[in-house]
């Protein structure tokens, strides 16, 4: 049995996955990608490799992704996250034709073929609106930890408008709200709100075609996924190894190396 | 300027010879500058230079310096300086870097520029305007602003014979007859019919030619990367214009592109992708922007760049040398119109250059401080995706200001159009099987 793994480096988290040759996913780990990114990815493969019970020269083919992927420097070779998300995507969802990734820094709409190929994409810009960060930057204003920020927000019942989706801006926008005397779920509401909308603007410039696969850390996130249904009037795929994605679709891709490299084998036998 | 370059041959040349006359310019202009004498500043689109030529006067293409000062890695010096004097971070990269070279007498990292003594611009593009005025409140010189009627809407061009081109021919003309007294007032020199039949016989054996080396370049392999060997051209095209020595270029450059596409001399070792270029290059990293292409195979076949920034003079239009001052309105209007149709009307001239020069992709590059060339691309992009069936890139820059170029992020999309632009190769090839 041959295996295969994806190392997606984010610019928050770092990201592993190991499939097997029917393309079952083995093992995942996460890690913070902190200063050292080498370390970062190094960590991942590794407690990836431990879950799964695996010793590394059991990996045939590692293909790394992310922001971080030049460091992924035990990879045989690297894949942007922008065709892994799609890989994945359409992997776990087959009928996916359109999907968002919200990461730590960036929002990525990306329009796919049946065959999992890149249509076309956008991103967000060097500036950070809309994506994971903006939540961060929420979460430390109302001092509410990350998980809870979707279930807080799911209770909003009069969200407020946030005008701003500048990340540096958020946070003093959200204390004007409190300083108004909002309640923290409607101001949080908001905010999600305001990060669906930019979504949204970035997925109709790729063109939106069901089904949708919402796909990052940010899927995590349930207040997130129900303004992104509401906002985009359906309802988004999203798996419970949403977060993991990139990873996995960078390990298809691995095992793509792996299948290709036996083809000309196979075919001198059948000769 | 016919010197053989690499291993013995011409190839190579174009880019030698296109610095050499760079150089020269320069040093001219530093020489007038010296002198005090005064230049005529002008836009690319529409710079009147077989006309001005005729005055002897030294010609200044501001947006050329402040794209030079990008190139040359300085640009920021200028934009800051401009920013502290007062203009807005979000106004027009080339206005600030000029606004800063003024201030600085002219001084620049290729030399120094005269003061303009007047200006003389079209409204091809609506900065052009607001920027002369800079000018005549700074010097108190005059400014021409030569009305020319563009294309009213996709598919309505129209050409001469047309009765609503012979109406704009006509109001063209008219206001090159106002252009030539002014001319002779600021200069003291009478206006020489002759000397303009000279200038306009120099811009047509250049137009030939440059419509010539753009054709020659849907050669397989490409014979010169549009991006990077194009913008050189470009320079020599709009600086060069109306002289004997622009046209010798042209026709030595015709000559190398005919060389290197029947040796089969390509600009890499390997073309996989046949790329088109819509909008301005990335100049604050100029080199490294096209090698984000290159190191994976991609070229640039052609661009809308090389269009618009030689201001249509890519459509080689002659001269009728027995009516010059008639012909040069119907030149301006064929040209000047082409240019910004090239900008605004693009979708048709893109499908015609996918077919005529097989691309595999097109690039589109809108830039922060440059609204006139980047409104409605991504429009245009969807509008030519319904019409071909074509990968395409929208990255977003800026051609001088480095705070929004950020290197990694457009490697990331770069890099992800080319993993699509391969994907869709196998399943091309899948599918041939």
């Amino acid at each position: 049995m041959a295996y295969a793994a994806g190392v997606d480096v984010g610019s928050t988290q770092t990201k592993a996955v190991i499939i097997d040759e029917q393309k079952r996913i083995v093992s995942r780990a996460l890690t913070e990608t902190g200063a050292n990114v080498i370390r970062a990815a190094e960590n991942a493969f590794a407690e990836a490799l431990a879950a799964g019970d695996l010793r590394e020269e059991e990996v045939e083919y590692v293909v790394g992704t992310g922001y971080g992927r030049y460091k992924v420097t035990f990879g045989n070779t690297q894949v942007t996250e922008i065709s892994c998300h799609g890989r994945g995507a359409v992997h776990m969802f087959p009928q996916t034709r359109t999907v968002v990734d919200m990461g730590g820094q960036d929002t990525k709409a990306i329009r796919v073929s049946p065959a999992g190929e890149i249509v076309d994409f956008c991103m967000n810009d060097k500036c950070a609106a809309g994506t994971g960060r903006f939540l961060g930057a929420a979460s430390a204003a109302l001092d509410i930890p990350l998980p809870e920020l979707g279930p807080t927000a799911l209770q909003g019942e009069r969200p407020v408008k946030i005008s701003t989706t500048c990340t540096v801006f958020a946070e003093s926008e959200v204390l004007s709200w409190l300083g108004k005397g909002k309640k923290i779920e409607d101001i949080l509401l908001g905010v999600h709100q305001s990060i669906a909308a930019r979504s949204a603007g970035l997925l109709r410039r790729v063109g939106i075609e069901d089904e949708v696969t919402f796909t990052g850390g940010v899927a995590k996130n349930t207040a997130m996924i129900a303004t992104l249904n509401e906002r985009l009037e359906l309802q988004v795929n999203v798996s419970d190894d949403s977060h993991y994605m990139g990873a996995l679709g960078a390990a298809l891709f691995a095992l793509d190396h792996i299948l290709a490299s036996r083809a000309p084998a196979k075919a001198r036998q059948d000769a | 300027m016919a010197d053989a370059t690499v291993d013995g041959t011409i190839v190579g040349r174009g880019n030698k010879d296109g610095a050499a006359l760079f150089r020269q310019w320069f040093e001219e202009l530093t020489a007038a500058a010296s002198e005090d004498r005064r230049g005529a500043y002008v836009f690319v689109m529409g710079s009147f230079c077989e006309l001005l030529q005729t005055f002897d006067l030294p010609i200044v293409f501001p947006e050329i310096n402040s794209l030079q000062t990008a190139v040359r890695r300085v640009a920021h010096e200028y934009l800051n300086e401009a920013e502290d004097y007062g203009y807005s971070p979000d106004i027009c990269g080339y206005v600030k870097a000029d606004v800063a070279t003024q201030l600085r007498g002219g001084e620049l990292p290729m030399g120094r520029i005269p003061k303009p003594g007047i200006a003389v611009y079209t409204n091809a593009c609506n900065t052009y305007i607001k920027w002369a005025e800079i000018w005549e409140r700074m010097y108190g010189i005059p400014t021409f602003v030569l009305d020319v009627p563009g294309t009213r809407a996709a598919g309505t061009q129209t050409w001469p014979g047309h009765p609503d081109f012979e109406n704009d021919r006509r109001y063209v003309a008219a206001q090159i007859r106002e252009l030539i007294p002014v001319l002779e007032r600021v200069t003291g020199i009478g206006f020489d019919i002759d000397k303009l039949r000279e200038t306009m016989t120099h811009a047509n054996a250049m137009g030939r030619a440059w419509r010539r080396v753009l054709e020659l370049n849907q050669s397989r392999p490409s014979l010169f990367n549009a991006l990077s060997d194009g913008t050189i051209y470009l320079g020599v095209a709009n600086g060069f214009r109306g002289t004997a020595a622009g046209a010798s270029y042209f026709e030595d450059l015709v000559e190398e592109m005919e060389f290197k596409a029947a040796e089969g001399i390509g600009t890499l070792t390997e073309e996989l992708y046949r790329l088109i270029f819509v909008g301005v290059p990335c100049y604050p990293i100029f080199r490294r922007f096209t090698e984000l292409f290159t190191e994976l195979g991609g070229t640039f076949v052609n661009s809308t760049y090389l269009w618009f920034a030689s201001g249509g003079s890519n459509v080689g239009f002659q001269y009728d040398l027995e009516d010059p001052i008639e012909s040069l309105a119907e030149g301006v209007l064929v040209s000047v119109r082409d240019a910004m149709d090239s900008m605004f009307f693009q979708t048709t001239i893109l499908a015609e250059m996918i077919d005529s020069f097989a691309a595999d992709g097109v690039v589109y590059h809108p830039i922060k401080s440059c609204r006139t060339v980047s409104t409605g691309l991504a429009d245009n992009r969807r509008s030519l995706m319904k019409e071909r069936d074509i990968p395409s890139l929208f990255i977003e820059s800026d051609m001088m200001d480095k705070r929004v170029v950020s290197e990694a992020q457009l490697k990331n999309r770069i890099d992800a159009f080319f993993e699509g632009l391969e994907s869709r190769r196998q399943q091309a090839a899948i599918r041939q099987k």
